[in-house]
């Protein structure tokens, strides 16, 4: 079918509406290599500004770490640039083998699995491994690729409200009688910066035979006292059946996921997950350059420790300036805002000061919720921090919000 | 109050409400246009209605307008009652 002035029409009405609802996502264009200060062009067709970044899943800020960059420099002139192949044909080579392996030993699993992405873990691990003999338990704010990726599979799908353990129990009880029980959850969530309470899941799960999916794309490298991540943190190392997690962000933040845990869940996913099987895995460069970050985060635990350092300090700078701070210790600091217009104002208000930073509001937090979410590096110094909360507190006091609390925010912005 | 809305409406409150939330859900509280509810988790009520009144809500009826209300789900549960008598 020809693309008609009709066809046209109507994709052109549907994003009008994208815009009228507030919806649309412009791209920002970055000039730099990513890191803690960067180079914008926003609106696009604007002078270059600079900007500190504070919006960036680079928390171990390696995403242009030198040694990095020379080792992914190494790999393209000694494996090349790309496979042409997927894994099981001519796809594979042995660097592949090596950083799963290294994946492995630092996740304390059985087997790893690279993905293209770990939207592609998420979305191909459910199919590949449970059937409609069994039930997926997810909590409700689990990433938009997990749920995709359950929505592909014929289990049956079920959501325990965000982090309620008495709602999982009630809903693992009344599951008894499937043949597999699989509890899911991010370890870091994503807006809310918190921590899933995977101590009690893991309990749960042993007291009702489930088995335990995490997606720890938002602290493998940081979380925990040596950056194995969320089990590290709680307590369950060896006790996760299934990982995913992101090669996209704090392990140098280019691209590529990957699938990691009992033995057997990882076969099926290369026998049967179809991101894998019906797509190239991550380029030899980036496998190469992800390699040397597994060196960097074993060796020396400095960068997470730097980053630990740097989301105190940002989150005490907040809160004195008087912030209304979502709790938590991960390096995802949320500032609540409350107003869905308020947060992109504020976020506006930044950029003129020279600090990136985004709104978030419904849908993608739920309603009444909206904030400014802020994410620390390790690659940001004390010095980057000081000046952003001179903008936060400059833009804080334009709107007159500094020092109110969720219900007097609320009040201000309601009519 | 009709035992289907109430029903309905004692479910929506405890499954979807986190602790601590002190909105009330009327009859006519919108559930997914108002955020309470979404698509990934309607999954449950959908069931919970299957299970209860003994229907099967294909598909296609469940819309997000048919379960944006309780009174809307409440006449969802009654027109496939009927169906299925």
């Amino acid at each position: 079918m020809a693309f008609t002035d009709t066809v046209r029409n109507g994709y052109q009405t549907e994003i009008e509406g994208i815009k009228a609802a507030g919806l649309f996502k412009g791209e920002r264009y970055i000039h730099s290599p990513q890191g803690s200060e960067i180079e914008v062009e926003f609106p696009v067709g604007s002078e270059i500004k600079k900007c500190i970044n504070m919006c960036a899943n680079n928390y171990l800020g390696l995403s242009s770490h030198p040694d990095v960059i020379a080792a992914a420099h190494a790999g393209l002139d000694s494996r090349g640039y790309g496979m042409s192949s997927v894994r099981f044909i001519c796809g594979t080579q042995d660097i592949h083998r090596e950083l799963e392996n290294r994946l492995t030993g630092f996740l304390g699993t059985e087997d790893t699995l690279l993905f293209p992405s770990c939207m592609d873990a998420n979305g191909g691990f459910f199919e590949a491994c449970l059937n409609e003999q069994d039930v997926m338990i997810a909590d409700r704010l689990v990433h938009a690729s997990i749920v995709d990726g359950m929505r592909l599979c014929k289990a049956m799908q079920d959501t325990f409200k965000h982090s309620d353990m008495g709602h999982l129990e009630e809903k693992l009880q009344e599951h008894q009688d499937k043949r597999y029980r699989m509890i899911i959850t991010d370890g870091v969530f994503s807006m809310d910066g918190d921590t899933a309470k995977l101590d009690q899941i893991v309990s749960l799960a042993e007291k009702y035979k489930a088995m335990v999916f995490l997606d720890d794309s938002h602290a493998t490298g940081f979380i925990g006292r040596t950056g194995r991540g969320t089990h590290e943190h709680c307590g369950v190392l060896g006790k996760i059946d299934v990982i995913t997690t992101t090669l996209g962000k704090a392990l140098g933040g280019a691209s590529g996921g990957c699938v990691s845990g009992r033995r057997e869940l990882v076969e099926m996913c290369r026998q049967r997950a179809r991101p894998f099987l019906f797509s190239n895995s991550v380029a030899p460069v980036i496998v190469a350059g992800a390699l040397k970050v597994m060196d960097l985060i074993t060796i020396s635990t400095d960068r997470r420790d730097k980053l630990e350092w740097n989301t105190k300090y940002w989150r005490g700078l907040l809160k004195e300036a008087g912030f209304d701070v979502k709790e938590g210790d991960s390096p995802i600091v949320p500032v609540m805002l409350y107003d869905a217009k308020l947060a992109q104002d504020f976020a506006h208000g930044l950029f003129d000061e020279g600090v990136y930073a985004v709104g978030f509001f419904f849908p993608v937090v739920p309603k009444g919720q909206a904030r400014i979410r802020t994410q620390l590096s390790a690659a940001h110094e004390k010095h980057h921090l000081d000046t952003a909360i001179k903008a936060f507190k400059k833009v804080g006091e334009q709107h007159g919000i500094l020092g109110l609390g969720k219900k007097e925010l609320v009040a201000k912005y309601a009519s | 109050m009709d035992e289907i809305v109430k029903v309905v409406r004692d479910y929506v409150t405890r499954e979807y409400l986190e602790e601590g939330d002190e909105r009330e859900i009327t009859e006519t509280t919108p559930l997914i246009s108002g955020g309470i509810v979404d698509s990934f988790s309607m999954v449950s009520l959908l069931r919970f209605l299957e299970k209860k009144y003994s229907i099967h809500i294909p598909d296609a009826a469940a819309t997000p307008d048919a379960f944006d209300t309780v009174q809307s789900i409440a006449a969802l549960v009654r027109r496939f009652q009927k169906a299925e008598v």
